[in-house]
C-alpha cells in the first residue's frame, strides 16, 4: 500500500491491519506523554485546498504524536489563492522533501491525480476529495463501530442515512464496511441517491422507519444547506420529519445499537439534540478515534517506506511495538 | 503549376489505377498513364479518397492563439488528410459577425494548407438570447452556410425555431450542440454507475436526447434543415433514426473519440479524457458505430478541440473539455469501422468527405475522384500503423487522448487544389 486514495483499495487484511494498529496506538493517547519517535525526521504536509479544521487538526495531531515534522499548507493565505496550480504546488512540496501529502480538495479525484502524476514521490493520503471519498473517516467509523459491536463487523447491519449523493463519507463507508463483512443499508430520499447505486455492494431504502429495527449502528450524514435550494427535497422541516433521527425513532433501535455522525452536525435537521447527546451517541468518541486511525495510516504508509531510509527509521519501527507493549 | 502522376492508387479501395493531376484538376484516370515532366508519386498499396471535409473543428483564432491558430490547425488538418475544415464560432471574439467570419476565412486562404470554411454563431456572443446577423455572414466573402453555438446549446425553443426558419432564406443549416443546460449544470462525465462511484457530477444521456427530440420535431414543424453535432448515445441514434424514417431533414455526426473510447477511462481522473459530450458507455459506442454503418449517423466530424497543457494538467473538474482529433480521425475510423467490417472505403469517403461537404454546401469539396473534378485528394496506407506520440503533431496543443495507443493507417499524401500539402507523411 503506497497511497490511501479510496477505501475500496483496501483488502480485508489491510483494513483490519490498520484498525488493529490503531487499537495499539490508541493507548498512546492515554499516556501522559502522547508521543512516539516513529516518524522522527519525516515530513508530512497537510495540503488543504478546502477548509476543514476538524480533519486537519486530527491529521496534525496524528503526525505530531508520531514525531513527524508537520507543514500545514492551506489554500487560503497561500499561493493557491493567487492561482498556483495543483501541479506547481505539488512540485514545491516535492522540492521540500515531503514524505507524505495529506490532501483535502473540493475536486473529486485530486488525490488520485497527485498520486499518479510525476509531480510528487511521497505517499498520498486522501483526506476528503469532492463528492468522492474520505477513506480515513470510514476507517475511524469502522474502528468506532467495531469497538462497540464486539470487535468484528462481519454480519452486522449498519444503516447510513442522508445525502448519499454528495457524501464522500457514505461512499467510503459503503466500500469499507462491505469489505469488513457488514451489511450496509443506505437510506435517503430518491433524489439524494446516486444514479447507479444499484451496482454498489449495499441495500437501499427510501424509508428510514423500515430500516431502524435491524440496525446495529445508525450513521447520520450531514445535509448541506445549499441542497435545500436545489429541489432535492421540499423543505428542511419535511426532510427532518422523514429522514431525521429524533428520540421517537431512536427508541425503536435495538438496545445495543449506536448512533454515529461524521460531524459537523446540523442539530435539529438530520439529528435532534437529544439524540446527539444521548448515551448511544458515539460522536465524540469518533473524533478521538480519528487521531488513532490516522496515526495508524501514517505509520503504515510512511513508517514502512524502505526507499530514502532515514537514520532512525528502522529503530523507530521497532519502537512502536515495544512502546505499546509497555503501555498495555 | 507542377503536374503529378499518382501511380497505382486504389480509388475508394477499388482496383489500382493512375491519376494525373494538372492545374488543380484531376486530368485523367486510368491505367498506364504517362505525362512528360510530371512528378511521379508511387501509390502502390495506397487508397485514394477525396480530400476529407471536417464539419466540426475548433481553430481557436481569434482569441486563443496559444492553443491553435488557423494556420497550425490547417496544417494539422492536412496531416490528417483533410482539405476543408469548418471552423467553429466559439472564438474570442465570437464569430457572430461578417467581420469575424471573413477574418477567419482569409486566414485560411493565406495558410494554403486547407480550405477553412467559417461557421457562424447562431446567437450574439453565443449567449442564447438574440439571433446573430446570420444573413450578413451568409452574404459575406466567407459565404457561411453552417451556423452553430457549439460549446453551448441553443436551448431556448423559440430562438431555435426562429433560427431554423430564418436560415432557409439562404439554404443554411443549424448545427445544434444538444445539451439541455439545466440538466448538465456542473456536469463532468457520463452519468451512470461510474459517475456515482467516482463522485463526479453526471452528464445524463437524457440531456442530449431531449434536445435532439425537440429539435427534430421543430425542424419537421417549420420544414427546415437540422444538423446534430457530436451525437453520443444510443438513445440519440434511435431518435435520429425515427426522425429520418418520418422524412425529417436531419443529419447527424459522430466524433472519432465517441467511436472508440468509453467512460471507463475516466477512472484515471486524467482530464485528457474530459470532453463534451462526455465519453459514454461501451453500449453507446456500439450504438454509434451501428448508426454510422447504417447511415442513421451521416458523417464523422472531429470536434478537434485544442487546449494548452495547463488546462489539462490539473484536477478533473478544473480542466477544459475537449481533445485533438484532426490527425487521428481517419485512423480511428479505419480501426473502429473498416477493420471491424462495418463499412468499406466508399462509405468512409461519404462520411468523411462527400456528405459533410454537402451539409456545409461546399460545392468544390467532397467531389468524386474522377476526371475533371477538383484535385482534392488523400492517399492513405491502411497497412501502416503507428504509436501515437503527443509531440508528433502540427497542432500547437498536445491534448490527444490516444497517446501510447497503436493506431492503424497512415496519411501518406494530401493534395489541395492539385498541390501536395503533405507528401511522404510530411507537411510540404
Amino acid at each position: 500500500m503506497k497511497h490511501l486514495l479510496s477505501a475500496g483499495d483496501l483488502s480485508r487484511d489491510e483494513a483490519v491491519r490498520i484498525l488493529d494498529t490503531a487499537e495499539e496506538l490508541l493507548g498512546v493517547a492515554r499516556r501522559p506523554i502522547k508521543k512516539l519517535p516513529t516518524l522522527r525526521g519525516r515530513t508530512i504536509v497537510n495540503l488543504f485546498f478546502e477548509d476543514s479544521t476538524r480533519t486537519r487538526i486530527s491529521f496534525e495531531a496524528a503526525a505530531k504524536r508520531l514525531s513527524a515534522d508537520v507543514i500545514n499548507f492551506s489554500a487560503k493565505g497561500s499561493s493557491v489563492s493567487k492561482g498556483e496550480s495543483l501541479k506547481d504546488t505539488a512540485l514545491t512540496l516535492q522540492a521540500m522533501g515531503a514524505d507524505a501529502v495529506v490532501i483535502r480538495h473540493s475536486a473529486s479525484g485530486a488525490p488520485h491525480r497527485l498520486a499518479h502524476s510525476q509531480w510528487t514521490r511521497g505517499a498520498v493520503v486522501n483526506a476528503g476529495d469532492g463528492t468522492h471519498e474520505h477513506p480515513t473517516q470510514a476507517l475511524l467509523d469502522a474502528f468506532t463501530a467495531r469497538k462497540h459491536l464486539g470487535g468484528d463487523l462481519a454480519g452486522r447491519n449498519i444503516t447510513i442515512v442522508g445525502d448519499v449523493l454528495h457524501s464522500r463519507v457514505a461512499r467510503s463507508n459503503a466500500l469499507l464496511l462491505n469489505t469488513l463483512g457488514a451489511n450496509v443499508t443506505l437510506v435517503a430520499p430518491p433524489t439524494l441517491l446516486p444514479v447507479g447505486v444499484d451496482a454498489w455492494p449495499v441495500q437501499t431504502s427510501y424509508d428510514l422507519d423500515a430500516s431502524l429495527e435491524k440496525a446495529d449502528a445508525v450513521m447520520m450524514l450531514r445535509v448541506q444547506a445549499e441542497r435545500m435550494n436545489a429541489a432535492y427535497f421540499p423543505s428542511a422541516r419535511e426532510y427532518s420529519r422523514r429522514y431525521g433521527l429524533d428520540v421517537a425513532r431512536m427508541n425503536r433501535l435495538q438496545d445495543h445499537a449506536i448512533v454515529m455522525h461524521p460531524g459537523p452536525m446540523n442539530r435539529g435537521m438530520e439529528i435532534s439534540a437529544d439524540v446527539a447527546d444521548c448515551e448511544r451517541s458515539v460522536i465524540v468518541e469518533q473524533v478521538t478515534n480519528g487521531v488513532a486511525v490516522r496515526m495508524a495510516v501514517l505509520y503504515l504508509l510512511v513508517g514502512g517506506q524502505t526507499d530514502d531510509t532515514g537514520p532512525d527509521t528502522s529503530g523507530s519501527t521497532e519502537n512502536i511495538h515495544s512502546d505499546n507493549e509497555g503501555a498495555r | 503549376m507542377t503536374t503529378y502522376l499518382i501511380r497505382g492508387a486504389a480509388v475508394l479501395g477499388g482496383d489500382p489505377t493512375d491519376l494525373l493531376i494538372e492545374d488543380g484538376v484531376v486530368r485523367s484516370v486510368g491505367r498506364g498513364l504517362t505525362a512528360d515532366g510530371a512528378t511521379v508519386v508511387d501509390a502502390d498499396g495506397l487508397i485514394a479518397l477525396p480530400g476529407l471535409v471536417d464539419l466540426h473543428t475548433h481553430l481557436r483564432e481569434p482569441g486563443r492563439e496559444d492553443a491553435e491558430t488557423v494556420h497550425t490547425g490547417a496544417q494539422a488538418a492536412a496531416r490528417g488528410g483533410y482539405t476543408c475544415v469548418h471552423a467553429m464560432a466559439n472564438t474570442d471574439p465570437v464569430a457572430d459577425t461578417a467581420g469575424v467570419v471573413e477574418q477567419v476565412w482569409r486566414l485560411g486562404r493565406e495558410s494554403r494548407y486547407c480550405d477553412v470554411q467559417p461557421v457562424g454563431a447562431v446567437t450574439v456572443g453565443l449567449a442564447g438570447e438574440r439571433l446573430a446577423e446570420l444573413g450578413a455572414m451568409a452574404d459575406s466573402a466567407a459565404a457561411v452556410r453552417v451556423f452553430s453555438d457549439d460549446g453551448k446549446c441553443v436551448s431556448d425553443a423559440v430562438l431555435m425555431r426562429r433560427a431554423l426558419e430564418y436560415v432557409k432564406a439562404f439554404d443554411g443549416v443549424i448545427a445544434q450542440h444538444a445539451q439541455e443546460p439545466r440538466l448538465t449544470e456542473g456536469a463532468q462525465m457520463n452519468e451512470g454507475v461510474l459517475s456515482g462511484e467516482l463522485g463526479l457530477q453526471g452528464w445524463p444521456a437524457v440531456a442530449e436526447e431531449a434536445i435532439i427530440a425537440r429539435d427534430v420535431l421543430l425542424a419537421e414543424h417549420v420544414g427546415s434543415r437540422l444538423h446534430v453535432c457530436h451525437l453520443s448515445t444510443r438513445g440519440s441514434v434511435e431518435i435520429v433514426r425515427w426522425a429520418k424514417s418520418r422524412g425529417i431533414d436531419v443529419t447527424a455526426e459522430v466524433t472519432p473519440h465517441h467511436l472508440l473510447l468509453t467512460d471507463e477511462l475516466v477512472r484515471s481522473y486524467d482530464p485528457i479524457y474530459k470532453v463534451n459530450p462526455p465519453l459514454r458507455t461501451a453500449d453507446d459506442v456500439q450504438a454509434v458505430r451501428e448508426g454510422l454503418a447504417d447511415g442513421t449517423i451521416d458523417i464523422v466530424a472531429t470536434d478537434h478541440a485544442p487546449h494548452p497543457m495547463e488546462d489539462k494538467e490539473c484536477e478533473w473538474s478544473a480542466a477544459a473539455f475537449g481533445m485533438l482529433g484532426l490527425e487521428t480521425a481517419l485512423n480511428i475510423v479505419q480501426q473502429t469501422m473498416v477493420d471491424t467490417g462495418l463499412i468499406g472505403w466508399p462509405r468512409v469517403a461519404e462520411a468523411m468527405s462527400t456528405i459533410p461537404a454537402r451539409i456545409g454546401r461546399v460545392s468544390t469539396h467532397g467531389r468524386p475522384v474522377a476526371e475533371g473534378e477538383p484535385a482534392h485528394l488523400v492517399l492513405y496506407d491502411p497497412a501502416a500503423s503507428r504509436v501515437v506520440e503527443p509531440a508528433d503533431t502540427a497542432s500547437l496543443s498536445r491534448n490527444t487522448p490516444y497517446a501510447g495507443r497503436e493506431l492503424p493507417g497512415r496519411v501518406v499524401a494530401t493534395f489541395l487544389d492539385g498541390r501536395p500539402t503533405v507528401l511522404e507523411g510530411e507537411l510540404q
